[in-house]
C-alpha cells in the first residue's frame, strides 16, 4: 500500500521548490541594504559629493560602532521575544565604573573589567526578574533603565568625572590607518568583531538554536527540552555586558562620563536598528546582519541629514519617518502566511 | 479514476431543483508556482448539509478562505448568493453576503462577555453610549434558542471550547448569515458536546440555513450530511448523495485508492508482555484534574488511555513528562525512581511525549523541519557547542526518507507543511531522541487519512522493535485498532482495564461503559 500511497497523496499545493525558498531567504536577507545604499548615495549628490569619502565614512562607522554593539545585544534579547531597555542606563553606569577605577592609582588596568563587570552584574540582574520571578521583561527593565540611571548619577556624586590620561583612550580615538585618510576606528573594528560573534552564536552554536526555539515558541521550546530560563538568562545577561562593552567605548571616546547625560535613549536607537534590520519584535525571527545594516541606516541618516544641513529639529522629524516608512515597506515584502 | 463507479456530474440529482443558496462556479486560486485550486464547481442548499471532505492540502482552507474573503480567486470563476452573483473580496463583504464561518480557531475576545461578543464590531448604541442593556436583552432569545446553559453576561474565557463555539454560533445567527460553515467544529469536543452541536446543526438545518459542514471524521459525515463534496489536490471529484453515502466510496474518492483494511489490527490476544518499563504509583496533581492513578507499561506493548475530552489524559501524560509537578505518588522507570522536575528530565531517561496540539506546543512553525527534527538531538551533535551542521543534515534527511514526510527539502519550514506531515515531523523530533517509553496524545488529530495509516504502521513499528508506547485518543476505532491493552480514564481517576493479558476482546462498547461511567 505505502508505494502508491505516496504518488497519491502527493499534495501539490504544499510543495515549494528548494530553489524558490532559498530565494526568498535570501531576499529576506538582504532587507534593508538595499535602502542603505540608496540613502548613502543620495546624501553623496545631496552633499557636495562629501559623504562617500574616506573620511566621512570612517566618522559614520564610528558614530555607528556604540550603537550596533548595543543592538547585537538587544537583537539576542529581542529574538527570545523580549525586550531591554535599560541598556542606556547600563551604559552610563559602567562608564562611570570603569573611569573611577581608572583613576585610582596603580588599579587603571582594571577600568575595562569593571565597565564589563557593571553590564554583566544589571544583565544578570535582569535576568533573574525575568527568568526566575517572571516579571515581564518590559516592566522588568524599565525599572532598571530608572533605577540603574539614579545609581549611575550616585556612582560619581552627580557629577562629570574626567581622566586625561585614560589608559583605554586609543579605543575611541585611534585605529588601523589604511591609507593616509583612510583609518578604520577601533570602535568600528570592535562593533565588527561583536557582529560576527553574535552570528556565530546565533548560527552556529546549539545555544543559538534554543534562543530561535525560545522566541518562536516558548511551550514548545520547553516541552522539547530547552532550558528556557537559561536562555532568558543568558540573553540579558550578554545584553548588559555588551551594553557595559558600549560602556568603555563611549568612554573611551570621551574620556570622561556623566551619569545623567551618558547614553540617555541609546536604548531606542538600538531598538530601531533591530526592528529596521527586520527582527520580529515578538521573537523567533530575524538576523544580526539585519540589525547591522539598520544600525548602519541610523548612523548614516544621522550624518547624512547634518551634511545636508538638515536642521536638528527635521532631523529628528525624518528619522522617525524613516523608521516608520521603512518597517512599512517592509510589511509588503513579506508574503502572507499561508496554511 | 476513470474506473469510478460514481457519476462525476454535477449535483443535479437533487428533488426539487430550487435556487442555491450558495453556488460557486469555476473557482481557481493560483499561488505563485502552485496552483491551489482548479475549476472547483460546488452548491449548497438552504435547509441542507453539505459535507466538504479532503486530505489536509486537498484545497478545503483555500475554498473556505475565498468564500470569507481572506483570499480572492483567480479572474474567471463567480460565486451566487441565491442566484445573485457577487463578489466577495473582504471579509465584510463575506458577512454581507450572509456567509458566517466557524473556525477550528475561535476568534473571540475571551475578556469579553458573550453579548458583546455577539455584538463585536456592531455595538447597539443610544445617546453615542453603548446600550450594554438593550444588548443583553437582545442576546437572551438567541441564546434561548441554540438552549445553551449561560446568559449573556457571561464572560467568555470562563466557557468551554464547546459552549465558545456556540457563542461564535449565536453571532454568525445575529448576523442574519444565510450560509454558515463549520471548519472541523468536533476536533476539540467531548462526545457529549458533539453530540449537543448535531442537534444544533439539524435544527438550523431545519430553520433553512445552508451548512457546509468541513471534517475528517467519516463517522460525523455519515450521521450529518446530507451531500457530500469531495475536493482532491485541488479539484472538485465529485459529490455523493445521501443515499449513494458509504465510507469507501468516500474514502476512495478522497484517496483515489481503496483503503480495505485500514485500520490494521497488530494486537495479538494471546501476546504476553512481562518486561515492565514503566510503574505509575498513585500519581495526583496539585489541580486535582489527576486523581490516584496506577499504570504500568511493558516493553512492546501499545497501552491505550481513552477517556472523553477533560477526563484528565494529557494531564497525566503531563506528570509523567515533568512539564507538571505531581502532588503525590510516584513513578518507577526501569526499577528506579524517577521524579522528573522538567520535560528535559524526562527526555534524558528516554520518555518522550507527543503533544495534542501540535502547533502552540509542539513545532516552531517559523523554523525549518531540518531544525525542528534537530531540537531534541542538537547537544549530542554539537561539539562544545557547536552545531555539527552535516550530521543534522543527514539526520533530518533520513527521519525524512524514514518517516515519509512528503516535503520539498528539509530547509522548508514546517508551517507551509499540511497537518500530516507536521505531525510526521515533530514524531521525527521524538524518535531522534531515541525513547524508551512513548507518549503519543492524539497522534492523528488533524491528520489526513493517508498520514493517518501511516502513524498507525510506524506506531506498530515501533512496538515491535521494543518501544512502550502509550496511546492517548478519542478517537475509539483508533483505540480499539491500534492497542493491546486499554486504560479507560474519567473524571481524573482510572475507572478500568479493557483487554490486557490475554483477556477479552477490546471493544468500543467496554470501554464507552467506563468512560461514560456505567460501568464503576
Amino acid at each position: 500500500m505505502t508505494s502508491t500511497t505516496s504518488s497519491a497523496l502527493r499534495t501539490a499545493p504544499q510543495q515549494v521548490s528548494t530553489s524558490r525558498e532559498r530565494m526568498r531567504s535570501a531576499i529576506q536577507a538582504a532587507g534593508m541594504l538595499p535602502v542603505l545604499v540608496l540613502l548613502a548615495v543620495g546624501f553623496h549628490l545631496l552633499g557636495g559629493y562629501r559623504f562617500l569619502s574616506g573620511q566621512n565614512l570612517s566618522i559614520v562607522a564610528q558614530q555607528a560602532a556604540i550603537n550596533i554593539v548595543l543592538a547585537s545585544g538587544m537583537t539576542f534579547v529581542i529574538l527570545t521575544g523580549g525586550i531591554d531597555l535599560s541598556v542606556g542606563s547600563i551604559l552610563a553606569a559602567s562608564a562611570m565604573g570603569g573611569l573611577i577605577v581608572s583613576l585610582m592609582h596603580g588599579f587603571g588596568f582594571l577600568a575595562i573589567p569593571a565597565c564589563l563587570f557593571v553590564g554583566l552584574l544589571i544583565g544578570a540582574i535582569n535576568g533573574v526578574l525575568i527568568a526566575g520571578i517572571r516579571i515581564p521583561p518590559f516592566i522588568a527593565t524599565l525599572g532598571t533603565l530608572t533605577a540603574v540611571r539614579g545609581i549611575a548619577r550616585l556612582m560619581g556624586g552627580d557629577r562629570t568625572v574626567f581622566n586625561a590620561d585614560l589608559p583605554y583612550a586609543w579605543i575611541g580615538n585611534d585605529g588601523i590607518a589604511i591609507t593616509s585618510t583612510l583609518v578604520i576606528p577601533w570602535l568600528a573594528v570592535i562593533a565588527l568583531l561583536v557582529v560576527v560573534a553574535s552570528w556565530f552564536v546565533l548560527r552556529r552554536t546549539v545555544l543559538g538554536v534554543h534562543i530561535y526555539a525560545v522566541g518562536g515558541n516558548p511551550s514548545a521550546a520547553r516541552l522539547s527540552g530547552v532550558r528556557v530560563g537559561a536562555v532568558l538568562m543568558f540573553v540579558y545577561c550578554l545584553s548588559g555586558l555588551l551594553a557595559g562593552l558600549g560602556g568603555v567605548m563611549s568612554s573611551a571616546r570621551l574620556y570622561a562620563a556623566n551619569g545623567l547625560q551618558l547614553g540617555q535613549s541609546y536604548e531606542l536607537d538600538a531598538i530601531a536598528a533591530v526592528i529596521l534590520g527586520g527582527t520580529s519584535f515578538v521573537g523567533g525571527i530575524g538576523s544580526i546582519w539585519g540589525t547591522l545594516v539598520g544600525g548602519l541606516m541610523i548612523a548614516v541618516l544621522t550624518n547624512g541629514l547634518v551634511l545636508v544641513g538638515v536642521s536638528d529639529i527635521w532631523q529628528f522629524i525624518v528619522k522617525g519617518l524613516v523608521i516608520i516608512i521603512a518597517v512599512a515597506l517592509d510589511r509588503f515584502r513579506q508574503p502572507a502566511a499561508r496554511t | 479514476m476513470t474506473d469510478h463507479p460514481i457519476s462525476q456530474a454535477p449535483d443535479d440529482n437533487r428533488s426539487d431543483p430550487e435556487t442555491p443558496a450558495l453556488e460557486m462556479q469555476h473557482i481557481s486560486k493560483s499561488f505563485p508556482g502552485v496552483r491551489a485550486l482548479s475549476d472547483v464547481s460546488l452548491r449548497a442548499y438552504g435547509g441542507e448539509v453539505l459535507a466538504l471532505m479532503g486530505e489536509n492540502g486537498a484545497g478545503k482552507s483555500t475554498l473556505m478562505k475565498i468564500l470569507s474573503g481572506a483570499y480572492s480567486a483567480d479572474p474567471g470563476g463567480e460565486i451566487r448568493i441565491n442566484g445573485r452573483r457577487v463578489s466577495i473580496d473582504s471579509p465584510l463583504a463575506a458577512r454581507a453576503a450572509g456567509i458566517a464561518i466557524i473556525y477550528q480557531e475561535l476568534a473571540l475576545a475571551p475578556n469579553l462577555t458573550v453579548a458583546e461578543n455577539i455584538y463585536l464590531g456592531n455595538e447597539p448604541k443610544r445617546r453615542g453610549m453603548m446600550d450594554r442593556a438593550g444588548m443583553n436583552a437582545a442576546s437572551a432569545p438567541l441564546l434561548e434558542r441554540l438552549g445553551v446553559p449561560f446568559g449573556p453576561e457571561t464572560i467568555v474565557s470562563s466557557l468551554s471550547v464547546a459552549e465558545q463555539q456556540l457563542v461564535e454560533i449565536a453571532r454568525s445567527l445575529h448576523r442574519k448569515s444565510s450560509i454558515l460553515i463549520l471548519d472541523e467544529p468536533t476536533t476539540a469536543l467531548s462526545s457529549r458536546e458533539t453530540e449537543r452541536l448535531f442537534a444544533l446543526v439539524r435544527q438550523l438545518r431545519e430553520e433553512g440555513i445552508a451548512l457546509i459542514y468541513i471534517s475528517h471524521r467519516m463517522a460525523e459525515v455519515d450521521e450529518l450530511a446530507d451531500r457530500v463534496a469531495v475536493l482532491r489536490d485541488g479539484c472538485a471529484v465529485g459529490t455523493l448523495a445521501r443515499h449513494e453515502l458509504s465510507r469507501a466510496a468516500i474514502v476512495h474518492m478522497m484517496v483515489g485508492r481503496d483503503l480495505s483494511g485500514f485500520y490494521v489490527k497488530h494486537r495479538d490476544p494471546l501476546a504476553v508482555f512481562n518486561d515492565v518499563v514503566m510503574d505509575v504509583q498513585h500519581l495526583s496533581d496539585h489541580a486535582g484534574r489527576v486523581r490516584d492513578c496506577s499504570l504500568t507499561l511493558h516493553r512492546g506493548e501499545v497501552l491505550g488511555l481513552a477517556g472523553l475530552v477533560g477526563a484528565g489524559r494529557t494531564e497525566l501524560a503531563r506528570l509523567i513528562f515533568g512539564a507538571e509537578q505531581p502532588k503525590s505518588g510516584r513513578i518507577i522507570l526501569d526499577g528506579m525512581p524517577f521524579a522528573p522536575r522538567r520535560p528535559r528530565d524526562a527526555l534524558d531517561r528516554g520518555i518522550a511525549y507527543l503533544t495534542e496540539d501540535r502547533k502552540a506546543l509542539g513545532l516552531f512553525l517559523d523554523m525549518s523541519c531540518a531544525a525542528n527534527i534537530n531540537l531534541g538531538v542538537i547537544e549530542q551533535d554539537a561539539r562544545g557547542g557547536v552545531l555539527d551542521r552535516k550530521h543534522g543534515r543527514a539526520r533530518a534527511k533520513n527521519a525524512f526518507s524514514s518517516l515519509g514526510v512528503r516535503a520539498a527539502s528539509p530547509i522548508v519550514s514546517v508551517g507551509g507543511l499540511s497537518g500530516g506531515n507536521q505531525q510526521k515531523v515533530l514524531l521525527g523530533r521524538l524518535l531522534e531522541t531515541g525513547p524508551k517509553v512513548l507518549i503519543l496524545d492524539e497522534p492523528t488529530r488533524g491528520v489526513d487519512i493517508g498520514a493517518k495509516a501511516e502513524i498507525y504502521r510506524l506506531i506498530g513499528e515501533l512496538a515491535a522493535k521494543g518501544l512502550a508506547i502509550l496511546v492517548i485518543s478519542s478517537e475509539m476505532p483508533e483505540i480499539v485498532g491500534l492497542c493491546d491493552r486499554v486504560l479507560v480514564m474519567r473524571e481524573g481517576t482510572i475507572m478500568g482495564e479493557v483487554g490486557g493479558n490475554g483477556a477479552a476482546e477490546i471493544t468500543q462498547e467496554a470501554i464507552m461503559e467506563y468512560a461514560a461511567g456505567i460501568a464503576a
